[in-house]
């Protein structure tokens, strides 16, 4: 049996600098808004649900909740030219890469204001200007392309960097081989952000991948790896930005695993049977907002009464958005064929 | 064709010259795909092209299909216009979940907001004793995404002007080259001109029966009707050239003329793109003409075979084409 070897990290230097260092370092602006579009994806996933149940919504949805450090700490640490492509479980990204709440909503009601003009859904919001490329539904799939994204970026000389967000379920596809190599023997930009809720539908990663932690992975295509806290939103901006630096100077492509835990079941269909109760409630107690909003009183970034203002103005926000969005005109069948093709 | 700057050139050399005037005229244009450099291509299509036009554009890449699939789909959404080399047309079984998953989607299920200007270059088809593994022509499942456009030029005129509408199609098309007409010579203008995908061309016109082909089947039906010529029957050929989409006006109107028709293609018969021809004539007001009912000649529902008689006899040949073109225009006579 040969022992684990500890794989490259980012940077040994950043990683010790701890929360307590980036609450001085960054603007208090900065932090309240991570805040906010943590707590507006956790309303906008719970009005979703509650849509759902009133039988409001037609399709299927893969909620994010308890996984909204992972979107928020990474996309924190873009620029806002910076782009992404991300997944089935995509509304945590979407939000946090900018997303207007009511053509978001819109498009999870299947109404012609919708991003995608209610041909997507909740698995395939894309804001093209916003620099969100999409969701994909299929496990894996946007990783190869993002490759093809990253290409283009260098081929430009561009100084904009891609996050490609995937789940654990997508490490062991062929794809996922094929991209990460072909991503490092080219040195494109792009950080691999591999969110680990521990569950590809209902198989366990433990069980699922033969290595552990997944970011051990990177050894393979001599990339930095580096596994992180999924639901401490600072840890991951940390790691996060010190990979995305580090693919802008031209450096190549990083592999992070954001651990942490989805709440929810798979999609709408789930029964839970793959876990425990317990489990769960284990991990409710490490939700990443309430630990946030914590962190932000006590080192005095922001106030109770600040803190209260941003979570109420994030519900009411959602609740309008929900507001205006069912009211959005279903869009038309007539001439779909013509859409099919650009001209 | 007497066009000044006309000279005769093979249909690889009019695939390279599309290649390389369509990335002089444009720099968003690149290649990438498996020893397409320094090699040159399994065939050599790509030959010299490095030379030109650098390791960045002419882009060697790992073996691996779904990657190479992927970069080009991510790169055409960026707005580049990659060429994508799948070396043997079996290979893209490797791609399938980008280009059918991703590259087709895009576009619609983003509703409208992007688009995918790429082209899958591949050679297709049998006749090289390569196997069940590199011979496949598997156009349908393409035909059937709606997303993709497939192109399949029979010509080195058309494989030059054909390709360089792919490229500046601003949708996947999947450019289907046939491995035996590689070194088949023909007339090609030295400028950069474009044929429109979506039309097809009669080859030869007749009286007695039409016979719809594309790639390789066309040079076989062409030479069928030159034999039947001598017995009195006069086929009339049509080359598709664009499988998706198709140019239903020109089949209808020749059926409609002969009251005859006779599918012709590689790939197995049973769910081969032959049916969906056949349908499309049914169902239009040339059903009202037909004087025999529509026949379909396709390879055998057989993997390629190696040995050459066992290949030979797995798609149609030129005297099969001859003999079903016979018996379909003496039919109920």
């Amino acid at each position: 049996m040969t022992e684990f070897v500890p794989h490259p990290i980012l940077d040994p230097a950043v990683i010790p600098r701890g929360s307590q260092q980036l609450l001085r370092e960054l603007p208090k602006e900065r932090l309240a808004w991570m805040l906010q579009k943590m707590c507006e994806i956790r309303y906008f996933e719970e009005k979703a649900e509650e849509l759902y149940v009133r039988g409001l919504v037609h399709g299927t949805m893969h909620l994010s909740i308890g996984q909204e450090a992972s979107s928020v700490g990474s996309i924190a640490a873009l620029r806002p030219d910076d782009l992404i492509i991300h997944h089935h479980r995509g509304h945590g990204h979407t939000i946090a890469k900018g997303a207007d709440l009511k053509r978001m909503m819109a498009e999870f009601l299947g109404k012609e204001c919708g991003y995608c003009r209610g041909r997507g859904g909740s698995m395939h919001i894309a804001d093209i200007p916003g620099g969100n490329l999409g969701a994909t539904g299929v496990v894996g799939s946007g990783i190869p392309t993002a490759v093809g994204i990253a290409l283009a970026l260098q081929m430009r000389r561009s100084p904009q960097v891609l996050l490609a967000f995937f789940g654990d379920g997508a490490v062991n596809l062929g794809e996922f081989h094929e991209a990460l190599n072909m991503a490092a023997i080219w040195k494109l930009p792009v950080v691999f952000i591999c969110e680990n809720n521990q569950y590809g539908m209902s198989g366990p990663a433990k069980v699922m991948c033969a290595v552990q932690p997944l970011s051990v992975r990177a050894i393979a295509y001599n990339m930095p790896g580096q596994t992180v806290d999924g639901n401490d939103v600072l840890a991951v901006y940390q790691v996060t930005q010190a990979a995305v630096e580090r693919a802008r100077r031209g450096e190549g492509p990083a592999f992070i695993e954001n651990y942490t835990y989805r709440w929810r079941g798979h999609s709408k269909s789930d029964r839970n049977v793959y876990r425990t109760q317990a489990e769960i409630d284990e991990w409710k107690q490490r939700c990443p907002i309430a630990r946030f909003k914590q962190l932000l009183i006590e080192a005095h970034v922001l106030t109770p009464e600040e803190v209260e203002t941003i979570d109420a103005q994030a519900k009411m926000a959602i609740e309008r958005a929900a507001e205006e969005a069912l009211v959005c005109p279903e869009p038309s069948p007539e001439n779909l064929e013509a859409e099919v093709y650009a001209p | 064709m007497s066009e000044p700057n006309t000279r005769e050139i093979t249909y690889l050399e009019a695939v390279r010259e599309a290649l390389t005037q369509e990335m002089r005229r444009d720099p968003s244009v690149f290649l990438l795909g498996e020893d397409i450099g320094v090699y040159g291509g399994a065939f050599g299509v790509t030959r010299g092209m490095l030379e030109e036009f650098g390791p960045e554009r002419v882009r060697d890449t790992p073996i691996s299909e779904a990657a190479i699939a992927g970069a080009a789909t991510g790169a055409a959404l960026m707005g580049m216009r990659p060429v994508m080399e799948i070396m043997f047309m079996d290979f893209i079984t490797i791609a399938m979940n980008q280009l059918v998953n991703q590259a087709a989607k895009i576009r619609f299920m983003f509703g409208g907001k992007a688009s995918i200007p790429m082209v899958i270059r591949t050679p297709a088809g049998s006749g090289t004793g390569a196997a069940a593994q590199h011979c496949q022509s598997l156009e349908a499942w393409f035909i059937n995404v709606p997303g993709i456009k497939v192109v399949a030029p029979a010509t080195p005129y058309d494989a030059k002007g054909l390709l360089i509408a792919a490229i500046r199609d601003n949708n996947p098309v999947l450019f289907m080259e046939h491995k035996l007409l590689y070194r088949t010579k023909g007339p090609v203008p030295e400028e950069l001109y474009s044929i429109p995908l979506g039309q097809a061309v009669v080859r030869r016109e007749g009286r007695d029966a039409t016979v719809l082909a594309y790639s390789v089947m066309v040079p076989r039906a062409l030479e069928a009707a030159e034999q039947l010529s001598r017995e009195g029957i006069e086929l009339e050929v049509i080359d598709l050239r664009s499988l998706k989409p198709l140019d239903q006006a020109t089949i209808v109107a020749s059926v409609s003329k002969t009251g005859r028709v006779l599918i012709v293609h590689e790939a197995p018969r049973t769910g081969g793109f032959g049916g969906e021809l056949a349908a499309v004539i049914a169902e239009s007001e040339a059903f009202d003409y037909l004087d025999a009912p529509i026949r379909r000649l396709a390879g055998r529902d057989i993997p390629i075979p190696y040995n050459r008689t066992l290949e030979r006899a797995a798609v149609p040949q030129v005297e099969d084409i001859v003999a079903a073109a016979r018996a379909l225009a003496q039919e109920g006579r």
